[in-house]
């Protein structure tokens, strides 16, 4: 084992401590109230609802929740312009 | 056909969700198309091993109860094209999980996957028999330690006696891993042998992993060992525990003190 080896291996404390950061200021934040990316990915979803039928099977949802930011990606597949009438 | 199984110990801290994660990472790794799942409500953890807990969007609750669909619920690894992980809900309680909705989900995870491995949560209440309840094989983790040996026993009758297939009268297959093996303490006597576990719980044996750094390693980096540091003895352990479930036969060696004869005896001196 090379000592470059060595002082690889002992760094993953830190890793650890920022993981568990960002994820617990996360988790404490919502326990007992509602999420706002969760909140955000709702309304988002009902506001296009409004105007177009989407199948729940063609939205793919991705997130990434970071330290100072994070991403929500929705991606929502919308029919051909004949069935973009809303529902009744 | 697809496999269910359930990764289980009654007592916590023995290792599930990292056994889980290694062995999911390890079949995975071989081309098997694999699927883990936390059955921890309200303590999920097996997010955190994978390293996906800052993308987990919806759980197996979500599922169970509508309207959130199987496929949007399920969370690729970046790594590992062939695994995915369903997270446990972290906010919602135990009683949100049904048997209907459990029943549910095992069988439409059993039509995507070849491996379906439910990491239970410790103890013997709702989280753990559901579990185990769908399950045609289950890995019964132990540390050799007189508390944990006795709470496998416990968990070995229950998968005897509540599992659906148990109630059907077929047998369900019980494998014995054990984790934490530190081979020093074994040869001072200072530890339960392999043996001496064998023998009390008369299941088979499926892997020794001994105790090691780079587990802990593995937990901080949210990289299973089996990818962190597949060459590492612990790794290969589960690779080779993960070649047994497929049913290969693989050589089962008690893994040895590694330390050299003037180490140990500098450490007798020492102690």
């Amino acid at each position: 084992m090379t000592f470059f080896g060595l002082g690889r291996r002992r760094s993953s404390a830190p890793v650890a401590r920022d993981r568990l950061r960002i994820l617990l200021e996360y988790e404490r934040a919502i326990i007992g109230q509602r999420d706002l990316i969760l909140v955000l990915r709702e309304e988002i979803l009902a506001v296009i609802g409004r105007h177009v039928r989407i199948d729940p099977e063609k939205v793919t949802i991705k997130l990434d929740r970071g330290a100072t930011v994070s991403t929500l990606e929705i991606d929502v597949e919308i029919p051909n312009a004949e069935k973009w009438l809303a529902p009744a | 056909m697809a496999k269910v199984l359930v990764v289980t110990s009654g007592k916590g801290g023995v290792g599930k969700t990292t056994s889980t994660a290694a062995l999911g990472v390890a079949l995975a790794r071989n081309g098997q198309s694999v699927v883990v799942v936390d059955f921890d409500v309200g303590l999920r953890n097996l997010d955190l091993v994978m390293g996906a807990e800052r993308r987990v969007v919806y759980d197996l609750i979500n599922v169970i109860q509508g309207p959130v669909k199987l496929q949007q619920a399920l969370i690729r690894d970046k790594r590992i094209e062939t695994l995915s992980l369903l997270a446990a809900s972290q906010t919602r309680d135990k009683d949100a999980l049904t048997e209907e909705g459990v029943a549910r989900v095992i069988a439409a995870l059993r039509d995507r996957f070849d491996w379906i491995i439910c990491d239970s949560p410790a103890g013997i209440e709702r989280g753990a028999t559901l579990a185990m309840r769908h399950a045609d094989a289950a890995i019964v983790v132990a540390n050799p330690e007189v508390s944990s040996v006795r709470d496998s026993d416990r968990i070995i009758g229950l998968l005897d006696a509540k599992t659906e297939k148990a109630e059907k009268g077929e047998r369900i297959d019980k494998h014995l891993l054990i984790t934490r093996y530190d081979p020093a303490r074994v040869a001072r006597a200072e530890m339960l042998s392999i043996d001496d576990v064998l023998e009390i719980l008369s299941i088979p044996l499926i892997g020794i992993i001994p105790e090691s750094e780079d587990v802990l390693r593995a937990s901080n980096l949210g990289t299973p060992v089996t990818l962190s540091n597949p060459t590492s003895a612990p790794a290969r352990a589960y690779a080779d525990a993960a070649r047994r479930l497929k049913g290969e036969d693989v050589e089962m060696s008690i893994p040895a003190d590694k330390k050299g004869l003037f180490d140990k005896l500098f450490r007798r001196r020492a102690a």
